[in-house]
């Protein structure tokens, strides 16, 4: 095994050409586009053995990506925020066509304002459109998410499309020292699609995407896709336990860091989780007992793992890197339909909404929003939401906007 | 942990920069994070990339604040605030400028309290035509300064990190780098591991509370178009179009049609004027030129030529 650095999206393209990737239908925008360039020049040198069509949108990518799924060949496709939305449409029908594929998502913050920096709200839009999701921390996380990846989609129990997530510059752009496997050992782990009772011959027609009329037949098969959404769970540990055998790293449905004894706990997903390991660490040296848990798995959804890794806990701060319009975080929201009836559910669960459109989570941040949690543990009293922004931004935007007023003024446009 | 960030222009090199020096850590036996930063990719806007580096694990992410070295490539970024070339230094943090002025003269004029050393940019004395190697020039100052960069790894790193332009390129760029590393040795070492910030002595972050206000203010318009104007992107040109106005047949349109910022404009007597504040030196306007009047000088040539005729 070799160790190398690579940024997120070169791990990415990297185990594409592991997983030994049939077809990939593709279409750049950024922060992705490392990615399919990467491949494209593996393709034109020989190097990966794959046929690439460039498409004319995210639309037809993910309806090109579906039907070569479910004709059995093993098919990649990667795409980023805008991009997702605009094939939203057709991933929710490719997986009720129950078509296992992998798909990237590099997660950027969505228009408008236009941004091209990184945050969770285009993931979190396509949370129940049927695909599993897998959320990574690091470069090393992308590479081994993609080969665990395909045998999670592929296997029997699941047959669903899975979208492995990890955020745009902070991993995407970012190269950090990435332990590669040699290909015989992926291919030993992650042998040739064997698509069972996926194959579309000439002589034996096939047709998906078939209409239903009535709510029995529409209510089976969508909530058939559900229960092989759960089946992900168990399946999942079950690929990650042998991944571990295989190559020595283990990954469960959440990652939890120094939780386990802790009375407080963050909890947040993607790459600044790291951050948050940082801030425990630092923490603890001045005698906090504070630890993260980090849901790998979005889709399924791992509740039980949830509820056991917070049982007991004092206070639990949810840090959510989106935000739902007229809600809040979402990952908060999740968390408490867990939590909710749970015995031993934790006495406070607090929510912070930070990093929007990439904006840092400083450690002054993390060790304010501990402070915070405790002072809620002690005085019995949940405080609302909390947005991370300090006055220094404010008067960042407000700069701006004077900018835009005076120009408005100058050229007495709408008063 | 060391924190360096390296600054300067989109097309200068910077992303090479760091993930040279992040190599040559690397072969040192560091773990190390480096990365870009920009927005849409733009040649000559100011652009930055940071790489960090330890003997542990690293969990932080994101742009460096409290950089123990911050590296410049073109000296032009440190009087534009949106760069942030001075963002956050710490008072040991050092500070390498390539530029052709003094050491002297850029401590005066920026009131810093810690060590600011001037690349003088000509590691072999010829001038702006080594602003194509600027990267690795970079790359060898900072990996002298960081000071656990041997110069076998330093060569490998950029062997490795440029194998792909070709082994004229490689050569090139490794004299340059070398020269620069070469003539920083009495400074080894300088630059200093930054520690984490303690989570009992720390500054509390500034929250507020974002209230609601008038959509008029609070949705993201701007209500005429000549905000742009204020954006000086003038600063971005490394190369500056020069009109020789005996050449100019005053054909009117070429130069103006097909400069993509609007940055020509005819004069009365129907000669081309360029708006240097907007230009920001693609130098399409040379390309098109059908008497060849219009030339590229670089910029600080140009300046200095333009204080000589004042």
């Amino acid at each position: 095994m070799k160790r190398e650095l690579l940024t997120g999206n070169r791990a990415a393209a990297l185990g594409a050409l592991l997983a030994r990737v049939d077809y990939l239908p593709a279409f750049p925008i950024t922060p992705q586009t490392e990615i399919i360039e990467t491949i494209g020049a593996w393709i034109e040198d020989g190097k990966m053995d794959c046929r690439m069509v460039t498409m004319e949108s995210e639309h037809s990518m993910i309806t090109a990506a579906g039907a070569a799924a479910v004709t059995g060949v093993r098919v990649f496709s990667a795409t980023s925020s805008q991009g997702l939305l605009y094939g939203t449409e057709m991933l929710y029908t490719v997986a009720g066509w129950r078509a296992p594929f992998v798909l990237v998502n590099v997660s950027r913050g969505l228009s408008a304002p236009i941004t091209l920096e990184p945050d969770h709200n285009d993931i979190m839009a396509v949370r129940d459109c049927g695909f599993l999701q897998v959320h990574c921390a690091t470069c090393q996380e992308v590479l081994d998410s993609m080969i665990m990846a395909y045998r999670l989609a592929e296997d029997e129990k699941v047959r669903l499309p899975v979208i492995v997530n990890f955020d745009g510059f902070y991993l995407s752009f970012t190269r950090e020292p990435v332990e590669v496997p040699t290909p015989d050992a992926v291919d030993s782990f992650l042998p040739p699609f064997d698509p069972g009772s996926i194959r579309f011959r000439a002589n034996e027609p096939l047709s998906e995407g078939v209409a239903v009329l009535g709510g029995a037949a529409y209510s089976y098969f969508r909530y058939e896709a559900h229960l092989a959404s759960e089946q992900g769970i168990e399946v999942f540990e079950k690929i990650a336990a042998e991944f571990s055998d295989c190559f020595g790293r283990s990954y469960g449905v959440l990652e939890t860091y120094k939780s386990e004894d802790a009375e407080f706990t963050f909890v947040m997903i993607g790459s600044f989780a790291t951050k948050a390991k940082d801030a425990v660490d630092r923490l603890r040296d001045v005698g906090w007992s504070i630890g993260l848990v980090r849901p790998r798995l979005l889709r399924p959804f791992p509740k039980e793992a949830i509820a056991k890794a917070l049982k007991n806990k004092k206070g639990v701060a949810v840090i959510d890197q989106n935000l739902a319009a007229g809600l809040g975080g979402v990952l908060y929201t999740e968390l408490s339909s867990v939590l909710y009836n749970q015995k031993g559910a934790p006495d406070v669960l607090l929510s912070f909404i930070g990093g929007l459109g990439g904006r840092d989570i400083t450690p002054e941040d993390f060790y304010q929003i501990a402070a915070v949690t405790r002072k809620a543990v002690e005085d019995g009293e949940t405080p609302p939401p909390r947005l991370l922004y300090s006055e220094e931004e404010l008067l960042e935007v407000r700069k701006l906007q004077s900018v835009a007023r005076a120009a408005r003024q100058t050229r007495g446009g709408g008063k | 942990m060391y924190r360096i960030r390296f600054h300067g222009r989109g097309g200068q090199g910077m992303k090479t920069a760091s993930r040279i020096l992040g190599k040559a850590f690397f072969l040192e036996g560091y773990e190390v994070q480096d990365a870009p930063r920009y927005g849409a990719e733009r040649r000559g806007a100011p652009m930055f990339a940071y790489v960090r580096a330890s003997k542990e694990q690293i969990n932080e992410r994101g742009i460096i604040r409290h950089p123990g070295l911050v590296v410049v490539a073109d000296e032009s970024l440190i009087a534009v605030p949106a760069a942030g070339v001075m963002q956050a230094l710490r008072s040991d943090s050092i500070l390498l400028i390539n530029s052709m002025e003094k050491t002297k003269l850029w401590q005066d004029r920026l009131n810093f309290k810690g060590r600011i050393i001037a690349l003088t940019q000509s590691p072999s004395g010829k001038g702006w035509d080594e602003m194509r190697f600027i990267g690795a020039i970079c790359a060898g100052g900072a990996a002298r300064l960081a000071g656990v960069i041997q110069e076998t790894t330093l060569t490998l790193a950029i062997n490795e990190e440029l194998a792909h332009l070709g082994s004229d390129v490689v050569q090139t760029n490794l004299e340059m780098a070398l020269t620069a590393f070469n003539e920083l040795k009495n400074d080894t070492g300088i630059v200093k591991e930054g520690k984490p910030v303690r989570a009992d002595d720390y500054r509390p972050p500034s929250w507020i509370e974002l209230s609601w206000e008038d959509p008029k203010l609070s949705a993201p318009a701007i209500h005429a178009a000549a905000t742009s104007e204020k954006l000086i992107t003038g600063q971005w040109r490394t190369m500056r179009p020069v009109i020789d106005y005996s050449r100019c047949n005053r054909c009117w349109w070429l130069c103006s049609t097909f400069c993509p910022d609007g940055a020509i404009h005819l004069d009365k007597e129907r000669y081309p004027q360029i708006d240097y504040n907007h230009c920001k030196g693609c130098l399409i306007c040379l390309a098109q030129c059908p008497p060849h009047a219009v030339s590229a000088v670089a910029e600080p040539v140009a300046e200095a030529q333009k204080r000589e005729g004042e």
